[in-house]
């Protein structure tokens, strides 16, 4: 396969950017779409210029860390992260626009990588259960409901990707902030802190400059670990019953 | 032939840690010897962790829980992607919740031989006792683990053991366990007990009088180099997989941390240990950049063949039932597909070597369903393994409900590490590593389900409690900082090492190098080792290392956020350890768990340990690059499990 | 190359928040809270809306009738409320709820346009365009509830006045071209407004789930149409002759 690519180049935080355009050749089907850009880069590197920086690294869908717009979409055209998006998904001849996630919370750093701090933050912010290991009591001593349980793992499987973000319009962290609150505070172990959670992580969300919702369900369609949009009601939810009860 | 292979032995190595007495009290008996700080004055002390990983960030987490002031690093944007979260399978603990006879001695018991008789017992007994406590610890956190329908936790058999000791996350175990750990260590951070330091790399280690006070450390978005100061150093920087380039590590999982911290002092053990996982999804092609695994569960229904003849290149459907060979069946007839890891993976190796793999290069084997679907219905198939069967069908766009699987072994996870003695301490006093950094737990060969048992335990229960003895007794006064004629070397050779990697302005890029260096490992050091493949690969070796520094090519600047700096960086150390492990493999001349010395079979091609010559650990102590170290053998003493020769045929 | 050489010393960085130091944000500086308000104030404007519909399609049954309900409306509560006074309680309200909902909507678009200051190159557009056009259709519903309240209440810009008489102020707006459009355009812009916000207001305050999901989807869409149906039902029966 041939195919042009236009990237988002940046050199750094504070650099003008611009889409630059390259040529690739000989691309396999079967590369992943990072193993096409590391073709990109080996020439690039040859050829003395610069090659293109991303963030990747477990390459199999569960680290989070790849993070491209590619034709517009958070991680390309399939319902996967950007490292099992496969070259079979494009043809022959086809311009690819590659870009950084946008959003004022997640500054470029370089040309496709951004600062994801953020979400740290909010984890920070309480999205935790206070158990100072030592502390904890025999795992059977709680039973939870298995609906509970498949609940919270449907929310715990969130990998911090950010495409959410990046698909929003509005930059907004909701789906993200909302899956934590959930996992944690549908569990027995976390009804503690459960008011404290949601009110605190939500501040953070505010704070580090993303967005509101306004329920535009795309951020649910660009989350490679489907997510599901009704997540962010339930958090409303608990906020509100939260604020109602006020912080134990 | 390299001067290299002219190895030398030094004194032998003991630990002298683990205390006297029956196996079961020894850890109840060290924790109390273990002298204890003061809680007014754990404040005082600052630890360093490097790495954010299971056992990384589970002690960070609980190290500043404990009071001690934590400074963390982690070279990837966030500490929760570190590697540890791509385990897929599950954890194993000795609770026995299905009353089907397991205990803490029989986990002890199976990791010991499942380790092929070369783990130390005192350390694997620990193990399992507090394998106990991690299911409790992860739950109370909130790890939402698979659960039955009356809401206590499930549980599944794993690799070949007899009980059901696995407790697991659907295909996420590992995501969940590490998010857990990142959780607690967010808490941590947020309480102002962590510093943490994202997008960081440790590029060395400051040793002062002979004792571990600091790293360098280089900021991966400004370039800058800085320096740490600390009155203890924790490693927790994960395996070395990727020196083989194609491995299922992640792609900047790297060696640098231990392999430097090897240079100054701290001796390796057993480097040649490597696991290989028999069922990966094979290479496409040259562009391949990195192997995903197929979780090993589907060796429960598929059947392993390859066509009779060689270069048979027929699709599978039109290859007649008497042209397959189901060698795993015809020559292990009572355990068939179900052998253990190593034995599926060099039998794999050897029909295609014969020239009877299947797929682009012949480098791979039919895992076929087709079996199962009659038996069991498509639906049912389905239900058990139709996430792992789209995983599939997403990176090779084949489907395995209508053409079979097709799978190679790949280099999964490294045993060898860093020598520790029963306190996690290395050879450098006050530096410490824990999780797959250690050579620990695991011999010569890891089970399923043990590697996330071992890096929890290691983090929020072994080194918390033993790190402590450490800092009671090394009370330091006296600050280093810049100043110090130490601290000052070690930075200056980082930066010139950094500056020549720059300078040379050669015509290959680093994965060059790094492909290079792989396939030679991959080749003579792999699946089966011979003392004539190791020898030829201990020659090219240090040519290679000549050839790097003369026509290496690193764009940018160092005071940058440069990618193929860092990756030209972590070869350099690559190619020095590639040499010791090929070192290490040639003078283990015994087969053993995941090290295959074709020299030592049994007639039927098994292979065959070798109790009297080597029943040791090999630790190594570095010299200089490209000059023999000194082996130093800890002996293993079996009190409790006595070694016997495993047989599956 | 130069690369500069940095010592850290090892201060406890303390977060900008204590480790138990929850904060009790105040409601409207949260993002959900804003739009707990945008959520309330639009339900009950929402309500009012119903309640307004039905009673337009009084118009049906002629001008006695249509007038007598107007009149009815002064004298609501009485002899318990003042002439008037039950319409301007509405009114108070109403007036509440509208201010309530541009301030929220007027900030959160604001936060969310600071908060992707970038577009992408690629333009790619996969949300409805109900949900798209929450924001112009709402500066065009407010724009037109001014001209609506001095065409029909004040009766500044309508131009047969006839104080006390609105069935004949309705067909008098309704008998121009341009009254006909704004009227018929802004319903749309109503219709499309509410499909999105009913919807986005359930979710606000909670209401969603995966299993309601239809339903309340479902549920919006059949109140977006029966309001614009029964309004535009109004100025439709004018033109055609049904209503004179």
């Amino acid at each position: 396969m041939k195919l042009t690519l236009r990237v988002w180049r940046q050199r750094g935080a504070d650099a003008p950017g611009h889409m630059a355009s390259y040529e690739v050749d000989g691309i396999s089907e079967d590369m992943s779409f990072l193993e096409m850009l590391d073709t990109l880069n080996e020439d690039l590197i040859l050829r003395g210029e610069d090659p293109v920086a991303f963030d990747h690294d477990c390459r199999e869908g569960i680290c989070g860390a790849c993070s491209l717009v590619i034709n517009g979409d958070a991680h390309g055209p399939e319902r996967t992260t950007t490292c099992q998006l496969h070259m079979r998904s494009f043809a022959d001849g086809d311009t690819i626009d590659v870009e950084p996630w946008r959003a004022a919370a997640f500054p470029v750093v370089k040309d496709l990588v951004v600062d994801r701090g953020a979400f740290d933050r909010i984890i920070q912010a309480g999205g935790y259960i206070t158990a100072p290991t030592g502390s904890a009591p025999e795992a059977h001593a709680t039973a939870v409901p298995k609906a509970d349980a498949d609940f919270a793992f449907e929310h715990a499987e969130c990998i911090g990707c950010g495409a959410c973000v990046a698909a929003c319009p509005n930059g907004s962290a909701m789906l993200f902030t909302s899956a934590k609150v959930n996992h944690l505070n549908v569990l027995p172990q976390g009804s503690p802190e459960r008011e404290t959670r949601v009110l605190d992580m939500v501040a953070r969300m505010d704070e580090e400059g993303f967005g509101g919702c306004t329920l535009t369900g795309e951020c649910a369609t660009a989350c490679p670990k489907g997510i599901p949009l009704p997540s962010i009601a339930a958090m409303n939810k608990e906020w509100l019953r939260a604020v109602r009860k006020g912080p134990r | 032939m390299s001067s290299y292979a002219h190895h030398t032995t030094g004194e032998p190595i003991a630990d002298t840690k683990a205390p006297e007495g029956p196996i079961a009290d020894r850890w109840d008996r060290r924790r109390f010897e273990a002298k204890l700080v003061n809680p007014a004055n754990r404040r005082k002390h600052t630890v360093i962790v490097v790495g954010t990983g299971l056992a990384g960030g589970s002690a960070g987490a609980t190290l500043a829980e404990q009071g001690y002031h934590v400074v963390q690093f982690c070279f990837s944007d966030s500490p929760r992607r570190a590697h540890s979260i791509a385990a897929q399978g599950g954890i194993n603990a000795a609770k026995n919740y299905r009353n089907d006879g397991d205990s803490v001695h029989r986990l002890f018991y199976d990791t010991v031989k499942g380790g092929d008789f070369r783990a130390r017992e005192s350390n694997v007994h620990r193990l399992a006792q507090i394998s106990v406590e991690i299911i409790d610890q992860c739950v109370a956190q909130g790890v939402p683990f698979a659960r039955e329908y009356g809401g206590l936790l499930d549980t599944r058999s794993f690799g070949g053991v007899q009980v059901s000791r696995t407790f697991y996350a659907r295909g996420q175990t590992g995501q969940q366990l590490l998010l857990g750990a990142y959780q607690a260590l967010s808490r941590q951070i947020a309480a102002g007990n962590v510093e943490m330091h994202a997008r960081t790399e440790m590029l060395d280690l400051i040793v002062v009088d002979g004792v571990a006070r600091g790293i360098v450390a280089r900021d991966l978005i400004t370039g800058e180099l800085s320096t740490h100061y600390a009155d203890a150093v924790v490693l927790a920087s994960g395996g070395y997989g990727n020196v083989f380039y194609l491995s299922t590590n992640a792609m900047n999982s790297n060696a640098t941390a231990v392999w430097r911290a090897h240079r100054r002092g701290a001796w390796f053990a057993n480097p040649c240990f490597t696991q290989i996982h028999p069922t990966c999804i094979p290479r496409t092609g040259d562009h391949q950049s990195k192997l995903t695994l197929m979780s090993e569960s589907l060796r429960n229904d598929g059947r392993i063949w390859v066509p009779r003849a060689k270069g048979d290149t027929r699709p599978a459907a039109d290859i007649p039932e008497a042209e397959r060979d189901y060698y795993l069946e015809r020559i292990y007839p009572s355990f068939g597909n179900l052998v253990p890891r190593d034995i599926a993976s060099r039998a794999a190796k050897n029909v295609c070597d014969e020239g009877r793999g299947v797929g682009p290069g012949g480098q791979g084997v039919y895992l076929d369903f087709a079996d199962a679907i009659r038996r069991m219905g498509r639906d049912k198939v389905a239900e058990k393994y139709g996430n792992l069967f789209e995983m599939y069908e997403r990176i090779t766009a084949e489907n395995p409900y209508e053409v079979p699987m097709r799978i190679y072994p790949a280099v999964h996870y490294t045993m060898g590490g860093l020598w520790v003695d029963y306190d996690l301490q290395t050879t450098v006093p006050g530096l410490f590593a824990i999780g797959e950094a250690n050579f620990s737990d695991h011999g010569a060969n890891r089970l399923g389900a043990s590697a996330l048992m071992q890096g929890l335990a290691d983090g929020y229960f072994v080194l918390p409690s033993t790190i402590n003895d450490y800092l009671a007794r090394h009370p330091h006064r006296d600050t280093v900082d810049d100043a110090h004629p130490e601290a000052q070397a070690v930075v200056g050779e980082t930066r010139e090492r950094l500056e020549k990697l720059l300078a040379v302005d050669g015509d290959r890029t680093p994965d060059s190098f790094h492909r290079e260096i792989g396939e030679l490992m991959w080749e003579y050091c792999g699946m089966a080792r011979s003392e004539q493949g190791l020898r030829k690969a201990l020659d090219r070796i240090p040519q290679i290392r000549e050839e790097f520094w003369r026509r290496i090519k690193v764009p940018g600047t160092g005071d940058e956020f440069n990618q193929s700096l860092e990756k030209a960086n972590r070869i350099v150390d690559y190619l020095e350890l590639a040499e010791l492990m090929c070192l290490d493999a040639l003078h283990r001349s015994e087969s053993c768990g995941g090290h295959f010395r074709e020299e030592s079979q049994t007639p039927d091609g098994e292979a065959a340990r070798r109790d009297e010559a080597f029943a040791y650990a090999a630790a190594w102590e570095f010299t200089a690059t490209g000059t023999a170290p000194v082996l130093h053998k800890e002996d293993l003493v079996f009190e409790y499990v006595h070694p016997t020769q495993r047989s599956y045929a | 190359m130069a690369l500069a050489t940095r010592t850290r010393t090892s201060a406890p960085s303390h977060g900008p928040h204590g480790p138990q130091g929850s904060r009790s944000p105040s409601f409207w500086r949260s993002t959900i809270g804003k739009k707990t308000v945008m959520a309330v104030s639009g339900l009950i404007m929402l309500g009012y809306l119903v309640v307004h519909m039905l009673g337009n399609l009084k118009i049906f049954f002629g001008a006695d009738e249509f007038n007598g309900y107007a009149h009815w409306l002064r004298t609501l509560g009485s002899p318990f409320l003042h002439y008037e006074w039950a319409l301007w309680l509405v009114r108070v309200l109403l007036l509440a709820a509208v201010v309530a909902h541009a301030v929220s909507a007027y900030q959160l678009s604001r936060l969310d346009i600071k908060a992707r200051p970038v577009k992408y190159v690629h333009k790619r557009r996969r949300a409805s365009y109900a949900t798209r056009t929450m924001r112009w259709g709402g500066i065009i519903l407010g724009l037109f509830i001014v001209w609506h309240l001095l065409d029909l209440t004040t009766l500044t810009v309508n131009e047969r006045a006839w104080a006390g008489h609105p069935y004949e102020n309705v067909l008098a707006t309704f008998s121009t071209w341009y009254g006909n459009t704004i009227y018929i355009v802004a319903m749309a812009a109503l219709g499309l407004h509410v499909r999105h916000g009913f919807w986005s207001a359930a979710q606000t305050l909670g209401a969603g789930s995966a299993r309601r999901e239809r339903t309340l989807k479902a549920f919006a869409n059949g109140l977006a149409v029966v309001l614009f149906a029964g309004f535009v039902s109004v100025p439709v029966a004018v033109m055609t002759g049904m209503v004179n």
